[in-house]
């Protein structure tokens, strides 16, 4: 069969300031197979993106061909006028964005967004192109076609937005669709339907795909086809199947190794160093960071050669080398547990904690309206001294603002929170210094929470300046460096500005500053999500190393449930504010689970492409947690109506377990025999 | 078992660069703003020489040339009364660039304050504040300035003080609107966490992410207040006479800019190229900055 796609010897790059060439890509080989799915994965700034554009023949303002051209369907992208480009867009080839938030207009209604795509792209007759347009809506799962199309994008979910996109783009048809990192920023159950619907579509449509994505797990789902992007360059074209279970590339071998996965407990293996800039290096781009690295990978570039059987290609001096190690054994032998001791005392105290965003109006006051259930409710938590405990769920689910009322960033309306013997209700505002010292924030996405315009020199100063004023400049700069040596920087990294670190780096100032203050408690907010698996893996070492020294008590956000397996003692999953379970981490992992701990459990996406995604509830999001009953009677497989949705569920735990218990009107005998273990460990 | 932790992000060198030098460089890139500024200083340099270096005494009366148009010896004529337009010219900016840059500095910093506190706050403060500001918005600039100078008499002082009042509440909305993007940053919200004071936030955390906006705006409000105070000197209350002021010439010129046109153009000139250097400047500085208005932010 002919390829649909070829891309040869593609190299784009731009000249910067000083006018020096730089590569984004470079000798760029791929074809693609009509019906195909190709996945490409690779860490931020490889140039991922820019294939994606550059397959659709766009390329970024001020960046140029350099060599190279990509083919699609017998055309020369490169070549064609901006009028014949036109006619392939869209039409034969089309895009599904990362945002489908930000990519539809938000103040026409979707419905005629997707006839506007018809109209576009086929030669269908108006009046034939609404029936089409419900008949696209149906098609990509949404309910009530004729309702959705009457409604604005900001009126539907990420997950309903973005199957909204997906139709657009079928609708014309096309033989290729683009999708850049489409599921990003869903939760994961929305993420396993929309990948499930992704592949249904092309198996029956034969389109072929190009799914741009960071997530392995991901790519393994989707890809018959994996290529694998370092440094602007493809390092290994091979077969899904081939490249998770016998990677040839030391990059590959690094990437997969450092991924926390479900059936392994214990910290991952980070990957040292960061990637060059594409080009830059006379030798293989990844010389610097390989643990095969000889002599002549500094020197000669390696060719991106067939190997064992033509179709996978590897960009390596040393593949036979690579493949011969067995990588289940080495990738079991990788993953190491860091001991460290919990005391008995509990550290922090949650007791029927309610929080509510609704302040109730005067007119509101006076009319004795009644008010809608509170954001988070009847939370009661306790975490010991020294331990992590991790909070669960997906979005809306509560956790960070569980977490920013302990922060005292927010009040709660009722219940008690205690640390120790100090009331941590109290807003921030009126707590004594000492105390906010004792408990910590780390944020999510360390670009927002370091201020750009302070150097990593001002960002320690700050918490030294405020919590021990009686140190004098020179104590403090020793702190400054001492802290940053602790976090693995050295006291060079001073002087820098955020901008100026890498996206790990920023992660680590961010840890620094928060250790500087020397805490009891620090509170993690999806630390390590917008980190590069690379860098994760560090990221995470570091977080237990600061834990065992110090003794610190950690209370850890996060939506990855590898991450949570990888670092938490104790896990308490919640749904809508509500608690379902709560446990040790291997009591979570295991049957009995709540039926929401099941599904979210079902829909991770595991770096295996013979692994299949149990999907067990629906993925429709809920606004507002229920008046009464179960929070989570609305998508419970298990749903049992007169009781699940009248009474709220009791607490059940098991004989031997006393500390894990499970909230749901079914008991856990019954919960446990309809239960397989979702988790296989090897 | 525990196990060794990895060495991680081996570390390449990174040349050490403040943004102010990086906007340095950026500005210096930018012919328009380079000329700009160059207008700028000439302008302040006259300002400053202008006593030592003119050509004729700008007060002394040459009865016998009165009127007289440009020639050798008096290079932009002389006016009605016989006083050399050229040196009246160098001087007439003395005045105006010396309340006006003392107004526009009083101006940003108690405008600019006042609006980063506003956008920290929120709430009602900053509800009735802003309204009271949007009721002073609503009176015409001119009129404002024409009551105080009035009631409290053109000594430079009060000029100064009266623009420093009226072109801040022009700032508080523009540091506020600025605020507001960034008061709901992760480094706001970790400072706030911390249990800093109020006073360490907007200093500290907002003061300097607010300051590029606040420049320009400032550079920009600047050319505005230059030509307010010369349209309160072409009213009659700016700088008292004889002490030449542009506007003020361009006033009493005005009757015989058909017959001489000489008279009004040097003042013209002088005014115009000012405005003309500080608003290339100030569109350079917003680029240099990263505050193009084709990248959509606030200028």
């Amino acid at each position: 069969m002919s390829n649909l796609v070829e891309i040869k010897d593609l190299s784009i790059g731009y000249h910067n300031k000083s006018g020096k060439l730089i590569y984004v890509l470079k000798n760029i080989s791929l074809q693609i197979k009509p019906g195909e799915t190709v996945g490409l994965v690779g860490e931020s700034g490889s140039g991922k993106s820019t294939l994606g554009q550059a397959m659709m023949g766009y390329l970024r303002l001020g960046s140029k061909v350099i060599g190279g051209k990509v083919t699609f369907a017998g055309n020369d992208m490169f070549a064609l006028t901006p009028r014949q480009l036109e006619k392939i867009r869209g039409n034969k080839i089309a895009l599904i964005p990362q945002n489908a938030g930000k990519s539809l207009t938000p103040t026409i209604r979707v419905g005629r967004q997707i006839i506007e795509s018809i109209l576009l792209n086929t030669s269908m007759e108006k009046s034939a192109a609404k029936s089409r347009m419900i008949e696209l809506l149906g098609q990509v799962r949404l309910p009530h076609p004729e309702v959705i199309a009457e409604r604005y994008p900001h009126e539907l979910s990420g997950g309903q937005q973005q199957r909204v996109a997906v139709a657009m783009a079928i609708a014309g048809e096309p033989a290729m669709l683009v999708l850049d990192e489409p599921t990003t920023g869903l939760d994961v159950t929305t993420q396993a339907h929309i990948l499930k619907l992704l592949r249904e579509i092309v198996t029956k449509l034969g389109t072929a795909m190009m799914y741009i994505s960071h997530d392995m797990g991901v790519i393994a789902r989707v890809s018959d086809r994996v290529a694998l992007m370092y440094a602007g360059e493809i390092v290994e074209d091979a077969t899904a199947v081939e490249m998770f279970k016998s990677p040839a590339h030391p990059y590959a071998r690094g990437l997969l190794q450092s991924i926390p996965r479900l059936s392994l407990a214990g910290i991952p293996k980070s990957m040292p160093g960061q990637p060059p800039i594409p080009g830059s290096l006379p030798g293989c781009s990844f010389a610097p960071r390989c643990p095969f690295v000889t002599e002549v990978c500094h020197t000669t570039p390696p060719d991106f050669v067939p190997i064992q059987n033509q179709a996978r290609l590897v960009r390596c001096h040393h593949w036979e080398k690579v493949v011969a190690a067995d990588f289940t054994q080495e990738l079991k032998s990788v993953f190491h547990v860091f001991e460290h001791k919990t005391q008995d005392r509990p550290a922090i105290e949650l007791k029927d904690v309610e929080i509510s965003y609704h302040k109730p109006g005067l007119l509101e006051k006076l009319r004795n309206t009644p008010q809608p259930p509170a954001t988070v409710s009847d939370v009661t938590l306790s975490v010991r001294g020294g331990e992590t405990l991790a909070l669960v769920g997906e979005s809306g689910s509560g956790k960070s603002t569980i977490v920013r009322t302990i922060s005292g960033l927010l009040p709660a309306k009722s219940g008690s929170i205690k640390f120790l013997y100090s009331d941590l209700k109290v807003a921030v505002d009126e707590r004594p210094l000492d105390l906010c010292r004792q408990v910590q924030l780390i944020f999510q996405n360390p670009d927002a929470s370091l201020n750009p315009r302070h150097t990593v020199a001002e960002i320690l100063d700050q918490p030294l300046k405020l919590y021990f004023p009686q140190l004098n400049r020179d104590e403090r700069r020793a702190r400054q460096i001492e802290i940053l040596e602790r976090v693995r920087l050295d006291g060079r990294y001073r002087l820098r500005y955020p901008g100026q670190l890498s996206g790990g780096e920023k992660q680590r100032v961010a840890i620094a500053r928060a250790f500087v203050a020397m805490p009891e408690v620090v509170l993690c907010d999806e630390v390590t999500s917008a980190l590069d698996v690379s860098v994760q893996a560090a990221v995470l070492d570091l977080l237990a190393d600061l834990q065992r020294e110090h003794k610190t008590t950690y209370i850890f956000i996060a939506h990855d449930l590898a991450v949570v397996r990888a670092i938490a003692d104790r896990v308490a999953v919640l749904y809508q504010g509500r608690l379902c379970e709560v446990g040790t981490v291997d009591e979570i992992f295991s049957p009995p689970y709540h039926p929401y701990t099941e599904t979210l459990l079902g829909a991770v996406l595991v770096p295996d492409p013979e692994s299949e995604p149990k999907l067990l509830a629906s993925d429709t999001p809920e606004l507002a947690p229920p008046a009464q009953g179960c929070a989570f009677q609305r998508r419970c497989p298990k749903f049992m109506r007169g009781v699940c949705d009248i009474e709220t569920p009791p607490w059940r735990s098991l004989e031997d377990a006393e500390d894990h218990k499970i909230r749901c009107h079914i008991a856990l005998d019954e919960l446990s025999a309809k239960q397989s273990k979702i988790i296989v460990a090897d | 078992m525990t196990v060794q932790t990895q060495v991680s992000e081996q570390k390449i060198v990174i040349k050490r660069q403040s943004p102010l030098l990086e906007t340095w460089q950026n500005l210096r890139r930018s012919w328009s703003g380079m000329f700009g500024l160059g207008l700028i200083t000439l302008h302040f340099l006259i300002a400053l020489l202008s006593p030592v270096i003119v050509p004729h005494d700008p007060l002394e009366m040459d009865s016998k040339n009165r009127s007289a148009p440009p020639s050798a010896e008096h290079w932009f004529g002389t006016d009605k009364l016989g006083r050399d337009v050229f040196s009246r010219s160098m001087v007439g900016g003395r005045v105006s660039i010396m309340v006006t840059v003392f107004g526009i500095s009083l101006a940003m910093f108690w405008g600019g304050l006042t609006g980063i506190l506003l956008g920290f706050l929120g709430g009602w403060v900053d509800e009735i504040v802003m309204r009271v500001v949007d009721a002073l918005l609503a009176i015409p600039w001119l009129l404002v300035l024409l009551i105080i100078v009035s009631a409290f008499g053109t000594d430079a002082w009060i000029q100064t003080l009266t623009f420093g009042f009226t072109y801040g509440y022009t700032a508080i909305r523009v540091a506020r609107a600025a605020t507001l993007d960034h008061v709901t940053d992760d480094y706001v919200l970790s400072a706030r966490a911390r249990g800093e004071r109020r006073r360490t936030i907007v200093l500290k955390e907002l003061l300097p992410n607010v300051l590029d906006i606040l420049l320009v705006d400032g550079a920009m409000n600047w050319s505005w207040m230059l030509l307010g105070f010369s349209s309160l000197s072409f009213l009659g209350f700016g700088v008292p006479p004889p002490t030449p002021d542009w506007g003020f010439m361009i006033a009493i010129n005005r009757e015989i800019l058909a017959t001489q046109p000489w008279s009004v153009f040097g003042p013209a000139l002088m005014l115009s190229t000012l405005i003309v250097g500080i608003n290339l400047f100030a569109d350079a500085l917003a680029k240099a900055l990263g505050l193009d208005r084709s990248q959509g932010a606030p200028v």
